[in-house]
Protein backbone atom coordinates (compact mmCIF):
# COMPACT_ATOMS: atom_id res chain seq x y z
CA UNK A 1 0.00 0.00 0.00
CA UNK A 2 2.68 2.51 0.97
CA UNK A 3 4.41 1.84 -2.61
CA UNK A 4 1.35 3.82 -3.98
CA UNK A 5 2.31 7.11 -1.75
CA UNK A 6 5.69 6.77 -3.27
CA UNK A 7 4.19 6.12 -6.77
CA UNK A 8 2.11 8.75 -6.60
CA UNK A 9 4.67 11.52 -5.01
CA UNK A 10 7.69 10.34 -7.53
CA UNK A 11 5.06 11.47 -10.50
CA UNK A 12 3.70 14.34 -8.72
CA UNK A 13 7.35 15.67 -8.28
CA UNK A 14 8.73 14.44 -11.35
CA UNK A 15 5.95 16.60 -13.57
CA UNK A 16 6.31 19.62 -11.25
CA UNK A 17 9.91 19.42 -12.34
CA UNK A 18 9.04 19.05 -15.65
CA UNK A 19 6.75 22.19 -15.28
CA UNK A 20 9.31 24.47 -14.15
CA UNK A 21 11.62 23.36 -16.42
CA UNK A 22 9.64 23.84 -20.05
CA UNK A 23 10.29 26.84 -22.30
CA UNK A 24 6.26 26.59 -23.47
CA UNK A 25 3.24 27.66 -21.56
CA UNK A 26 0.74 24.76 -23.01
CA UNK A 27 3.56 22.33 -21.77
CA UNK A 28 3.70 23.24 -18.70
CA UNK A 29 0.62 23.18 -18.11
CA UNK A 30 -0.20 19.66 -19.32
CA UNK A 31 2.30 18.74 -16.72
CA UNK A 32 0.73 21.19 -14.32
CA UNK A 33 -2.33 19.67 -14.55
CA UNK A 34 -0.76 16.20 -13.93
CA UNK A 35 1.17 17.34 -10.76
CA UNK A 36 -2.62 18.19 -9.61
CA UNK A 37 -4.05 14.99 -10.05
CA UNK A 38 -1.25 13.60 -8.17
CA UNK A 39 -1.67 15.54 -5.37
CA UNK A 40 -5.49 14.68 -5.29
CA UNK A 41 -4.28 11.54 -5.26
CA UNK A 42 -2.38 11.84 -2.56
CA UNK A 43 -4.98 13.60 -0.63
CA UNK A 44 -6.95 10.79 -1.16
CA UNK A 45 -4.77 8.87 0.36
CA UNK A 46 -4.62 10.55 3.37
CA UNK A 47 -8.46 10.18 3.86
CA UNK A 48 -9.14 13.60 2.65
CA UNK A 49 -11.54 12.62 -0.14
CA UNK A 50 -13.36 15.98 -0.42
CA UNK A 51 -10.41 17.83 -0.39
CA UNK A 52 -9.12 15.54 -3.10
CA UNK A 53 -12.16 16.51 -5.03
CA UNK A 54 -12.14 20.08 -4.48
CA UNK A 55 -8.22 19.99 -5.92
CA UNK A 56 -9.70 17.91 -9.61
CA UNK A 57 -12.71 20.64 -10.19
CA UNK A 58 -11.29 23.84 -9.10
CA UNK A 59 -7.47 23.52 -9.53
CA UNK A 60 -6.86 21.01 -12.77
CA UNK A 61 -10.60 22.64 -13.94
CA UNK A 62 -11.44 25.97 -13.11
CA UNK A 63 -7.47 27.65 -12.61
CA UNK A 64 -5.84 25.57 -15.32
CA UNK A 65 -8.79 26.89 -17.84
CA UNK A 66 -8.03 30.29 -16.84
CA UNK A 67 -4.50 29.76 -17.51
CA UNK A 68 -5.26 28.32 -20.77
CA UNK A 69 -7.75 31.13 -21.46
CA UNK A 70 -5.38 33.93 -21.32
CA UNK A 71 -1.96 32.14 -22.90
CA UNK A 72 -4.94 31.01 -25.82
CA UNK A 73 -5.56 34.87 -25.83
CA UNK A 74 -1.34 35.90 -25.88
CA UNK A 75 -1.04 33.99 -28.53
CA UNK A 76 -3.03 35.95 -31.64
CA UNK A 77 -0.61 35.92 -34.06
CA UNK A 78 -0.88 35.01 -37.76
CA UNK A 79 1.13 31.74 -37.00
CA UNK A 80 -1.10 30.72 -34.56
CA UNK A 81 -2.14 27.44 -36.75
CA UNK A 82 1.03 26.56 -37.21
CA UNK A 83 2.64 26.74 -33.28
CA UNK A 84 -1.24 24.64 -32.93
CA UNK A 85 0.20 21.92 -35.22
CA UNK A 86 3.41 21.97 -32.95
CA UNK A 87 2.07 21.75 -29.85
CA UNK A 88 -0.17 18.43 -31.31
CA UNK A 89 2.57 16.43 -31.72
CA UNK A 90 3.09 12.98 -29.96
CA UNK A 91 5.88 13.84 -27.84
CA UNK A 92 4.30 16.83 -26.58
CA UNK A 93 1.91 15.26 -24.46
CA UNK A 94 2.58 11.65 -24.69
CA UNK A 95 4.78 12.15 -21.29
CA UNK A 96 1.92 13.99 -19.41
CA UNK A 97 -0.61 11.01 -21.05
CA UNK A 98 1.55 8.44 -19.00
CA UNK A 99 2.16 10.22 -16.17
CA UNK A 100 -1.96 10.39 -16.09
CA UNK A 101 -2.68 6.42 -17.16
CA UNK A 102 -0.16 5.60 -14.08
CA UNK A 103 -2.16 7.84 -11.51
CA UNK A 104 -5.40 6.61 -12.99
CA UNK A 105 -4.27 3.09 -12.60
CA UNK A 106 -3.46 3.31 -8.97
CA UNK A 107 -6.44 5.15 -8.21
CA UNK A 108 -8.27 2.23 -9.65
CA UNK A 109 -6.85 -0.25 -7.81
CA UNK A 110 -7.58 1.95 -4.58
CA UNK A 111 -11.08 1.71 -5.30
CA UNK A 112 -11.47 -1.82 -6.53
CA UNK A 113 -9.09 -3.57 -4.13
CA UNK A 114 -9.99 -2.46 -0.92
CA UNK A 115 -7.27 -2.93 1.58
CA UNK A 116 -5.45 -1.61 4.65
CA UNK A 117 -5.15 2.39 4.46
CA UNK A 118 -1.78 3.63 3.78
CA UNK A 119 -1.29 5.81 6.70
CA UNK A 120 -2.21 4.74 10.21
CA UNK A 121 -4.90 7.91 10.57
CA UNK A 122 -8.49 8.00 11.26
CA UNK A 123 -10.16 9.57 7.90
CA UNK A 124 -11.58 13.05 8.72
CA UNK A 125 -15.35 13.18 6.87
CA UNK A 126 -16.73 15.89 5.23
CA UNK A 127 -19.43 16.73 7.66
CA UNK A 128 -16.71 17.69 10.36
CA UNK A 129 -15.25 20.17 8.08
CA UNK A 130 -18.46 21.45 6.89
CA UNK A 131 -19.15 22.12 11.24
CA UNK A 132 -15.74 23.49 11.65
CA UNK A 133 -16.21 25.61 8.37
CA UNK A 134 -19.21 27.07 9.40
CA UNK A 135 -19.11 27.45 13.29
CA UNK A 136 -15.46 28.58 14.52
CA UNK A 137 -14.61 29.35 11.06
CA UNK A 138 -17.35 31.79 10.16
CA UNK A 139 -15.58 34.49 9.76
CA UNK A 140 -13.05 33.47 7.65
CA UNK A 141 -15.13 32.11 5.35
CA UNK A 142 -17.01 35.91 5.48
CA UNK A 143 -13.85 36.98 4.60
CA UNK A 144 -12.77 34.84 1.97
CA UNK A 145 -16.20 35.50 0.66
CA UNK A 146 -15.21 39.43 0.63
CA UNK A 147 -11.69 38.49 -1.06
CA UNK A 148 -13.43 36.16 -3.90
CA UNK A 149 -15.65 39.35 -3.91
CA UNK A 150 -12.66 41.38 -4.41
CA UNK A 151 -10.75 39.32 -6.98
CA UNK A 152 -13.89 39.13 -9.21
CA UNK A 153 -14.37 43.29 -9.15
CA UNK A 154 -10.67 43.82 -9.01
CA UNK A 155 -9.96 41.33 -12.33
CA UNK A 156 -13.17 43.00 -14.10
CA UNK A 157 -11.70 46.51 -13.59
CA UNK A 158 -8.02 45.21 -14.50
CA UNK A 159 -9.11 43.65 -17.75
CA UNK A 160 -11.19 46.05 -19.39
CA UNK A 161 -8.70 47.18 -22.06
CA UNK A 162 -10.54 46.02 -24.79
CA UNK A 163 -12.83 49.35 -24.76
CA UNK A 164 -10.44 51.91 -25.08
CA UNK A 165 -8.25 49.66 -27.55
CA UNK A 166 -11.49 49.82 -29.99
CA UNK A 167 -11.33 53.52 -29.63
CA UNK A 168 -8.59 54.04 -30.05
CA UNK A 169 -8.30 51.34 -33.40
CA UNK A 170 -11.79 53.76 -34.14
CA UNK A 171 -10.07 56.92 -34.14
CA UNK A 172 -7.09 56.06 -36.15
CA UNK A 173 -9.58 54.22 -38.43
CA UNK A 174 -11.37 57.87 -39.07
CA UNK A 175 -8.21 59.50 -39.23
CA UNK A 176 -6.50 57.24 -41.86
CA UNK A 177 -10.31 57.63 -43.80
CA UNK B 1 0.40 -1.72 11.22
CA UNK B 2 4.61 -0.84 10.87
CA UNK B 3 4.42 -0.56 6.70
CA UNK B 4 2.89 2.51 6.73
CA UNK B 5 3.73 5.79 5.03
CA UNK B 6 4.79 7.99 8.32
CA UNK B 7 3.48 11.80 7.75
CA UNK B 8 7.29 12.58 8.01
CA UNK B 9 7.42 11.30 3.91
CA UNK B 10 4.17 13.85 3.24
CA UNK B 11 5.70 16.88 4.86
CA UNK B 12 8.97 15.67 3.10
CA UNK B 13 6.97 16.31 -0.20
CA UNK B 14 5.71 19.29 0.98
CA UNK B 15 8.92 20.69 1.35
CA UNK B 16 10.20 19.82 -1.85
CA UNK B 17 7.01 21.15 -3.77
CA UNK B 18 7.64 24.06 -2.08
CA UNK B 19 11.53 24.13 -3.14
CA UNK B 20 10.37 23.70 -6.82
CA UNK B 21 8.19 26.29 -6.65
CA UNK B 22 10.68 28.42 -5.47
CA UNK B 23 13.09 27.06 -7.98
CA UNK B 24 10.92 28.42 -10.91
CA UNK B 25 10.08 31.56 -9.15
CA UNK B 26 13.88 32.46 -8.88
CA UNK B 27 15.34 30.46 -12.32
CA UNK B 28 12.64 31.90 -14.84
CA UNK B 29 11.75 34.91 -16.89
CA UNK B 30 8.45 34.45 -18.23
CA UNK B 31 5.94 35.79 -15.91
CA UNK B 32 3.47 33.39 -17.04
CA UNK B 33 5.92 30.45 -15.20
CA UNK B 34 6.49 32.90 -12.18
CA UNK B 35 2.67 32.39 -11.36
CA UNK B 36 2.74 28.63 -12.46
CA UNK B 37 5.02 27.99 -9.70
CA UNK B 38 3.64 30.50 -6.87
CA UNK B 39 0.82 28.02 -7.80
CA UNK B 40 2.63 25.13 -7.29
CA UNK B 41 3.95 26.41 -3.83
CA UNK B 42 0.50 27.66 -2.89
CA UNK B 43 0.00 23.52 -3.28
CA UNK B 44 2.38 22.69 -1.42
CA UNK B 45 1.35 24.42 1.92
CA UNK B 46 -2.45 22.72 1.07
CA UNK B 47 -0.61 19.68 1.12
CA UNK B 48 1.00 20.04 4.48
CA UNK B 49 -1.93 21.70 5.94
CA UNK B 50 -4.23 18.43 4.87
CA UNK B 51 -1.49 15.73 5.90
CA UNK B 52 -1.28 17.43 9.58
CA UNK B 53 -5.04 18.15 9.79
CA UNK B 54 -5.63 14.68 9.09
CA UNK B 55 -2.36 13.24 11.10
CA UNK B 56 -4.41 14.83 14.21
CA UNK B 57 -7.50 13.89 13.28
CA UNK B 58 -8.88 17.63 12.91
CA UNK B 59 -11.17 18.91 10.62
CA UNK B 60 -9.12 21.97 10.59
CA UNK B 61 -6.30 21.15 7.92
CA UNK B 62 -9.17 20.72 4.90
CA UNK B 63 -10.64 24.31 6.18
CA UNK B 64 -7.59 25.92 5.85
CA UNK B 65 -7.18 23.76 2.22
CA UNK B 66 -10.29 25.49 1.62
CA UNK B 67 -9.24 28.90 2.05
CA UNK B 68 -6.16 28.01 0.12
CA UNK B 69 -8.11 27.34 -2.53
CA UNK B 70 -10.49 30.17 -2.60
CA UNK B 71 -7.61 32.71 -2.38
CA UNK B 72 -5.74 31.16 -5.32
CA UNK B 73 -8.66 31.98 -6.96
CA UNK B 74 -8.63 35.17 -6.54
CA UNK B 75 -5.32 35.77 -6.85
CA UNK B 76 -5.35 33.94 -10.73
CA UNK B 77 -7.86 35.85 -11.61
CA UNK B 78 -6.52 39.23 -11.07
CA UNK B 79 -3.05 37.96 -11.76
CA UNK B 80 -3.59 36.97 -15.20
CA UNK B 81 -6.11 40.04 -15.72
CA UNK B 82 -2.28 41.98 -14.57
CA UNK B 83 -0.64 39.70 -17.50
CA UNK B 84 -2.86 40.60 -20.43
CA UNK B 85 -2.89 44.29 -19.44
CA UNK B 86 1.27 44.16 -19.34
CA UNK B 87 1.10 41.75 -22.56
CA UNK B 88 -1.08 44.36 -24.21
CA UNK B 89 0.90 47.57 -23.16
CA UNK B 90 4.47 45.90 -23.47
CA UNK B 91 4.20 43.27 -25.79
CA UNK B 92 6.50 41.15 -23.91
CA UNK B 93 6.53 38.97 -20.85
CA UNK B 94 10.06 38.95 -19.79
CA UNK B 95 10.27 40.60 -16.60
CA UNK B 96 14.03 41.94 -18.10
CA UNK B 97 12.00 44.44 -20.38
CA UNK B 98 9.37 45.01 -17.75
CA UNK B 99 11.46 45.77 -14.73
CA UNK B 100 12.03 49.81 -15.70
CA UNK B 101 8.51 50.26 -15.06
CA UNK B 102 8.15 53.32 -17.39
CA UNK B 103 4.52 53.16 -16.96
Amino acid sequence: MEAIFYITALVTILSTVMVITRSHAVHALLYLVVSFLGLSVIFFLLGAAFAALLEVIIYAGAIMVLFIFVIMLLNLGKDTEKREQDWLKPRVWVGPAILTVILFAEIFYLITVVSQPAFNLQTVDPKTVAISLFRPYLIGVELAAMLLMAGVVGAAHIGQHKKTVLHRFLKEEEEVV
Amino acid sequence: MNSAVSIEMVMLMAGLLFILGIAGVLIRKNIIFMLLSVEIMLNAAALAFVAAGSHWGEPDGQVMFIFILAMAAAEVSVGLALILQIYHQHQSLDIDKLKEMRG
